[in-house]
Formats: C-alpha cells, sequence, structure tokens
C-alpha cells in the first residue's frame, strides 16, 4: 500500500475527531474524541516514519502516547471532581468562566 | 494480502471513530474506541513498527482503556440533551469537519512529496523493534525521554489533587 492512503485515512480520522467535539456535550466524549485526534496524529507520524525509512518518528508516536496518556489522566480527574461537586456533566452548562 | 489487511483494518478504525461519536451511552463510545485503538495497532503493524503497535495495545488499549470505563462505572452516562445553544449546530458541524478533511487530503496529496506514492524505502532488519526504539530513546531522544516522565509523575500527583476527596474546612 502506498504512504498517501495512510494519509487519507489519518485526516479522515482527524477529521472525524473534530466532527465528534463539535456535535458531542459530555465532556467525557469530548475526551475520547481527543483521543481520535490524537491518534490520528499518530498514525501519520508513523506512515511518514516508514516513508522516509527512519526510526525517529516512531520515538515520537511513543512521546505523544505519553501525553495523551497524561491528558486522560487530568480530564477524568476534572471529570470526577465535577461529577462530586454534583454539577451537570455537560460542557454547555459548565459555563461560569465565559465573560 | 497486504491491501486487504489495510481495508479490513481501515474499515475497523473508521467504524470504531464513528462509533465513538455515535453512540448515546458513553461505556459504548469507550467500548468502540476499544476497537478503533486495535486497527491503528495492526495499520502500525503493517508500517513495521513492532514497537508502537505493542505500546498501543498495552499501554492505550489495555491500561488508559480501563480507566476510562471505571470513570464511566462511577459517573454513569446521563442523556445528553438534544437542545443546541446555536441554531443549525448539527448542521453546520459535519459541513466543517468535510471541509476540513478535504483540505488535509489537498495538502498532503497535492504536496512535492514524491515518496507518498511508494511503500517507502527497503528497511533494515529490525526496523521498528523495541532494541531500535530503546537505543534511540536512550541515546538520541535521552532529555525528551526524561522530560515525559517527568510530566507523567505531574499528570498522577495532578489527577490525585484534583480528585481526591477533601475535608470540609468551612
Amino acid at each position: 500500500m502506498n504512504i498517501s492512503w495512510y494519509i487519507v485515512l489519518s485526516s479522515l480520522l482527524f477529521a472525524t475527531g473534530v466532527l465528534g467535539i463539535l456535535i458531542r456535550r459530555s465532556p467525557m466524549v469530548i475526551l475520547l474524541c481527543l483521543e481520535l485526534m490524537l491518534n490520528a496524529g499518530n498514525l501519520a507520524l508513523v506512515a511518514f516514519s516508514r516513508m522516509v525509512g527512519n526510526g525517529q518518528g516512531q520515538v515520537f508516536a511513543v512521546i505523544v502516547m505519553v501525553i495523551a496518556a497524561c491528558e486522560v489522566v487530568v480530564g477524568l480527574g476534572l471529570i470526577v471532581a465535577i461529577f462530586r461537586r454534583k454539577l451537570p456533566l455537560n460542557v454547555d452548562d459548565l459555563r461560569e468562566l465565559r465573560g | 494480502m497486504e491491501a486487504v489487511v489495510f481495508f479490513v483494518a481501515a474499515i475497523g478504525a473508521l467504524g470504531g471513530a464513528f462509533g465513538v461519536i455515535a453512540m448515546r451511552n458513553p461505556f459504548y463510545s469507550v467500548l468502540a474506541l476499544i476497537v478503533h485503538l486495535f486497527s491503528l495497532a495492526a495499520l502500525f503493524l503493517l508500517l513495521t513498527s513492532a514497537f508502537v503497535a505493542a505500546a498501543q495495545v498495552v499501554v492505550y488499549a489495555g491500561a488508559v482503556m480501563v480507566l476510562y470505563v471505571f470513570v464511566v462505572a462511577y459517573v454513569g452516562g446521563g442523556g445528553e440533551s438534544a437542545w443546541e445553544p446555536i441554531p443549525g449546530q448539527r448542521f453546520l458541524a459535519p459541513l466543517l469537519a468535510i471541509a476540513l478533511f478535504t483540505e488535509l487530503s489537498i495538502a498532503v496529496l497535492g504536496s512535492a512529496l514524491k515518496a507518498l506514492e511508494t511503500h517507502g524505502p527497503d528497511t533494515p532488519n529490525g526496523f521498528g523493534d523495541p532494541a531500535a526504539i530503546g537505543r534511540l530513546l536512550l541515546e538520541k531522544f535521552l532529555l525528551p525521554f526524561e522530560a515525559s516522565s517527568i510530566l507523567l509523575l505531574l499528570a498522577a500527583v495532578g489527577a490525585i489533587v484534583l480528585a481526591a476527596r477533601r475535608r470540609e474546612t468551612a
């Protein structure tokens, strides 16, 4: 398979993640859609690493995985804290910080 | 053979991604994301990056998704309201996603990267295996490796601070 197939698939997955963030309201599902976007980026990184024939892009992908794990941990901690305070788990209702 | 595996994995990844955004219940969204992650691991194997595929299955589909399942079980899947703050958001959002995809595809396929239409060069034996990645991480990329470990520690401490049950001092 040509590398361009992987890149097109990766941009399709990224657009799907953007669509999810735009249409969903639950913070948990929005976190999942962020994962979709990060994974699409990972796929592009690994595909370009294969195209160049150099393993350094794969190291980049592993570091992106670490960043994604950190983001999930902090995001889920926030969700649990919101739930403990009996606030609604809906990004349209959580808008105290909006001017 | 390679094309068959690619298309099966690509359909799995896309189906999982659409499942994540289409399911009403967050628990099913998490399960759809697991399908997506396994399909991506198969794609990584096709791109001869064995270590990234293994890390994807063990770290992502294993550990991170277990965290998600626990939080979904704790918080519970609340139904989302159909109320739209912006009129027509449900119709505008897909249009924007399609526009983004077209734009990205034109940008990538119209670029001057001639190697995109190849399989990539022949790789030496052991390309992308744990030994090669470990050598790169500990020799060339030692500083990013240590920085990411500090970041993981900070994230763990932050999550404990955020989610811990605190005594009411007031």
